[in-house]
C-alpha cells in the first residue's frame, strides 16, 4: 500500500488569505495546521493567471506555451499528457471532483466531454478522461450542464435564483452590483450552506473515497470553485466577517491621485482598463469601470472572499476527518493550492488580467507530506511553480517523472531547493480578444519581478515592468526605465528569454470566450 | 470597452473538387452529418431548426443557397442572438482542390467565439466525412 494523494485546489485565491501566510481576515485553521506539519511555500507562482492555462499546467506539468492552452477558451487537447494518467498506470484510483475547466464552459453544442459527461454519469466513456476514472464537476454557480448544476436543478430548483448570474444577457461577464455596497459580482444568496458548491464538492469527495477499498491507493483532485467571483456565499455565513470592520488592503491606495499615479507608471493597459477604455480579456466584466470601485466595495468584496475561504477550510477539515476514519491518515499527502490570485482591491482593481504582480502571481501552496514519510516541517522561500506539482505527485507515488514534465518535484526546504536549482519561475500571458492583443512574459527570480511585453494593441514591445520585492513588496514602483536598475534588468531579461519553454505548434485555436 | 459585435473566420483547403464539399454544405438537411454537436435538424422552406448536443433548439433562417457561387448563408434567430450571419463559401482552386471558408458575424460578440469555434470544428467535420486528412484550419484573429 502506497501514499494517497489529495490535491486541493481553490480558484483565484490570494496568498494572504490564509492565516499561515499572515492573513488576518479569514480563519483557516485546517490549512494552517497542514502548513505547520508540512512545507509552506512563500514564493509559489502560477504559470498563467487565468484558469484554463493554469489548470492545464497543474495537470500536464508543462508551461502554457508547451501544453498550448494560451488563454481561457482554448481547450486542452484530450490526448494531452496527464499526471492523473501516469498515476492511474501506476495503480492509483483517480478522481477529479469540483471545477475542472480544461475545456470551455460556453458550449451549446456539447463538443467538449466535460460538458456532456454530466448527462451520462460520473464515469467517462472509455473509462478515463485525462486520466481520471471518476469526475463530478462544478463551477461557480448553477448555470450550465455540469453535475452540481444538474443536481441543483433537479433537487433544489427553489434555490437557483439565489446565485449571482455570472454572465449577463449579452453573454458578457456580469457587471451588476449587489450586497450593501453595490459591488460588482456580489449578491446575497439565501441558499442553505449545505447546498452550496463548497460543501457539495466535499460531500462528493467523501462519497468517492467511501467507494474505495481500504487497500487501494488513490489520487483525488478536490477542486473548489470558490473564492473566485461571483462573491455570493450562503447568506447565513456572511455575518462571520463584517465588511464595515474590514481594513483596506495594503495594496489599495485610498487616495485617488496616488492610485492613479501608480497606475500611470505601469504599461498603459493598466490605466486604460482602470478608466474603462480597454478591456483585454473576457474575465473582466466588460461594462464595469474599475475607477468607480469604492473603498467600501473593496471592503465588502474582501469580507465575502474571506467567508468563502473559511467555508473551504471547514470543508477540507471534514474530508480530512473522513480520511482519518478510513485509516489513511498516516499515508496521506495533502497539497493545497490555487490556480492564480485575485487583485481584490490592489491598485484599485478587481478580478484578474494581464497584470503580473503578487496579487495574481503569489499563491498559497502547502504540501503536507504523509506522516509516514517523516518529513521535517519547513518554509521554502525559493520560487516554485504549479508546473512543479505533477512531478511531485510522481515522486510521492514512487514513479519517475516523465520527460514531458517541465518542472521538478517540490523541494522539502530551501537547502533542497538550492541544491536542485529552484531559482526562477516563469509566467506568461497571451490574450487576443476582438482586436485587443496583450502578450507578456515574466520572470520571478531572487527578489525581482521582471515582465517584458511583446508587441500588441497597447504595446510596441519595448515596455515592461521591473519590481524589487525587497524595497517594494507591493510592486508600486516600476523600475523598468530606472538607469540604476539597468544592469539587473538586462540580466533578468537575458535569463527570461534563455529559459522560455518550447512552444506548441501549430497554435491551438480559441474556441469560446471561457 | 469591448466590441459589441464579433467576427471570426476559419478556412481549410480540402483535397477534393468543390462540388463534393458543396454537396454537403449546400444541403441544409445534411448539417448534422458534418457539424459536430448538432444532433438533428428539420428544414421547412427557409426555416431550419438544429438541435444541439445539449438539447438546445437553435432556429435559423436560410438566406442563401447558391450552387453557382457555392455560397451558403444563414442567420441564427434564437433570442440570445441580437444579430447573426454565418457564411460558408466553397472556392474552386482549379487544381482539384478547394478552399472552404466559414465566416461568422455575431452580436453579442462572445457568441462569435462560441459559434466560430464550432464552425472550425465543422470544417474539420466536412473533411472527416469526405475521408480527407484534416489539415490545420487557418484562423483569422477574432475581430
Amino acid at each position: 500500500m502506497g501514499r494517497k494523494i489529495l490535491l486541493v485546489t481553490t480558484d483565484q485565491q490570494r496568498y494572504d488569505t490564509l492565516g499561515c501566510n499572515g492573513g488576518l481576515l479569514s480563519r483557516t485553521p485546517v490549512v494552517d495546521r497542514l502548513a505547520a506539519e508540512g512545507i509552506r511555500f512563500e514564493r509559489a507562482h502560477p504559470q498563467s493567471v487565468v484558469c484554463m492555462p493554469s489548470r492545464s499546467t497543474i495537470l500536464t506539468g508543462q508551461h502554457p506555451s508547451t501544453h498550448g492552452v494560451w488563454m481561457n477558451g482554448v481547450p486542452l487537447p484530450t490526448d494531452a499528457p496527464s499526471v492523473a494518467e501516469e498515476l492511474h498506470r501506476a495503480g492509483y484510483r483517480t478522481s477529479l471532483i469540483g471545477k475542472a475547466h480544461f475545456e470551455p464552459f460556453l458550449d451549446p453544442f456539447f463538443r467538449f466531454g466535460e460538458n456532456s459527461l454530466a448527462q451520462t454519469g460520473t464515469e467517462p466513456p472509455g473509462g478515463r478522461h485525462r486520466g481520471f476514472e471518476h469526475l463530478e464537476l462544478a463551477t461557480h454557480g448553477v448555470l450550465g450542464p455540469l453535475h452540481y448544476a444538474r443536481w441543483m436543478m433537479a433537487e433544489h430548483p427553489e434555490a437557483l435564483g439565489g446565485f449571482y448570474p455570472a454572465i449577463d444577457g449579452s453573454l458578457q461577464v456580469n457587471a451588476a452590483g449587489g450586497g450593501d455596497t453595490d459591488a460588482p459580482q456580489v449578491k446575497v444568496n439565501p441558499i442553505d450552506r449545505d447546498l452550496y458548491h463548497t460543501d457539495w464538492v466535499a460531500d462528493r469527495t467523501m462519497a468517492w473515497l467511501d467507494s474505495l477499498g481500504a487497500d487501494e491507493d488513490w489520487f483525488c483532485w478536490m477542486s473548489f470553485p470558490d473564492p473566485h467571483h461571483p462573491w455570493d456565499p450562503p447568506e447565513s455565513e456572511v455575518g462571520r466577517v463584517d465588511w464595515r470592520e474590514v481594513p483596506l488592503p495594503a495594496g489599495y491606495p485610498e487616495d485617488r491621485a496616488e492610485r492613479e499615479a501608480i497606475l500611470d507608471a505601469k504599461p498603459r493597459h493598466w490605466r486604460l482598463w482602470y478608466d474603462g477604455t480597454l478591456v483585454s480579456n473576457y474575465e473582466a466584466p466588460a461594462d464595469w469601470v474599475p475607477a468607480t470601485l469604492t473603498a467600501d466595495q473593496v471592503r465588502e468584496v474582501n469580507a465575502r472572499n474571506a467567508v468563502e475561504c473559511e467555508l473551504i477550510d471547514e470543508a477540507l477539515g471534514r474530508v480530512l476527518d473522513r480520511i482519518a476514519e478510513r485509516g489513511w491518515a498516516d499515508d496521506l499527502d495533502v497539497v493545497f493550492t490555487t490556480d492564480h490570485g485575485e487583485l481584490q482591491g490592489d491598485f484599485g482593481l478587481l478580478f484578474k488580467g494581464p497584470y503580473h504582480v503578487d496579487a495574481l502571481m503569489r499563491i498559497p501552496l502547502v504540501w503536507r507530506p504523509a506522516p509516514s514519510a517523516a518529513a521535517v516541517p519547513a518554509v521554502v522561500s525559493r520560487p516554485v511553480g504549479l508546473v512543479d506539482l505533477a512531478p511531485t505527485f510522481c515522486a510521492i507515488a514512487g514513479i519517475g517523472a516523465p520527460g514531458w514534465m517541465q518542472g521538478g518535484s517540490l523541494p522539502v526546504d530551501d537547502l533542497d531547493a538550492g541544491a536542485r536549482g529552484f531559482e526562477r519561475v516563469l509566467t506568461e500571458w497571451d490574450s487576443e480578444l476582438f482586436g485587443i492583443d496583450v502578450h507578456l512574459r515574466t520572470l520571478m527570480r531572487d527578489h525581482w519581478v521582471c515582465s517584458a511585453y511583446r508587441p500588441g494593441t497597447s504595446h510596441d514591445g519595448t515596455e515592461g515592468e521591473l519590481y524589487d520585492l525587497d524595497d517594494d513588496p507591493r510592486q508600486q514602483v516600476n523600475r523598468w526605465d530606472d538607469p540604476a536598475a539597468a544592469a539587473v534588468k538586462a540580466d533578468l531579461l537575458s535569463d527570461l528569454w534563455d529559459h522560455q519553454p518550447p512552444t506548441r505548434s501549430p497554435r491551438l485555436p480559441l474556441e469560446a470566450p471561457v | 470597452m469591448t466590441a459589441k459585435r464579433g467576427s471570426v473566420r476559419h478556412a481549410v483547403r480540402l483535397a477534393c473538387p468543390p462540388d463534393a464539399v458543396w454537396a454537403l454544405v449546400g444541403a441544409p438537411e445534411r448539417v448534422a452529418e458534418w457539424f459536430p454537436g448538432i444532433a438533428s435538424c428539420t428544414v421547412d422552406g427557409d426555416q431550419r431548426v438544429v438541435m444541439t448536443g445539449s438539447g438546445l433548439p437553435m432556429p435559423e433562417r436560410l438566406l442563401t443557397v447558391d450552387p453557382t457561387l457555392r455560397r451558403f448563408q444563414y442567420r441564427i434567430t434564437a433570442p440570445m442572438f441580437v444579430e447573426h450571419l454565418s457564411t460558408i463559401d466553397v472556392h474552386d482552386l482549379g487544381d482539384g482542390t478547394c478552399l472552404a471558408v466559414y465566416s461568422v458575424d455575431v452580436d453579442p460578440a462572445p457568441l462569435a467565439l462560441v459559434i466560430g469555434g464550432a464552425a472550425r470544428a465543422g470544417l474539420e467535420g466536412l473533411a472527416g466525412l469526405l475521408g480527407l486528412e484534416t489539415a490545420p484550419v487557418a484562423t483569422a484573429t477574432p475581430r
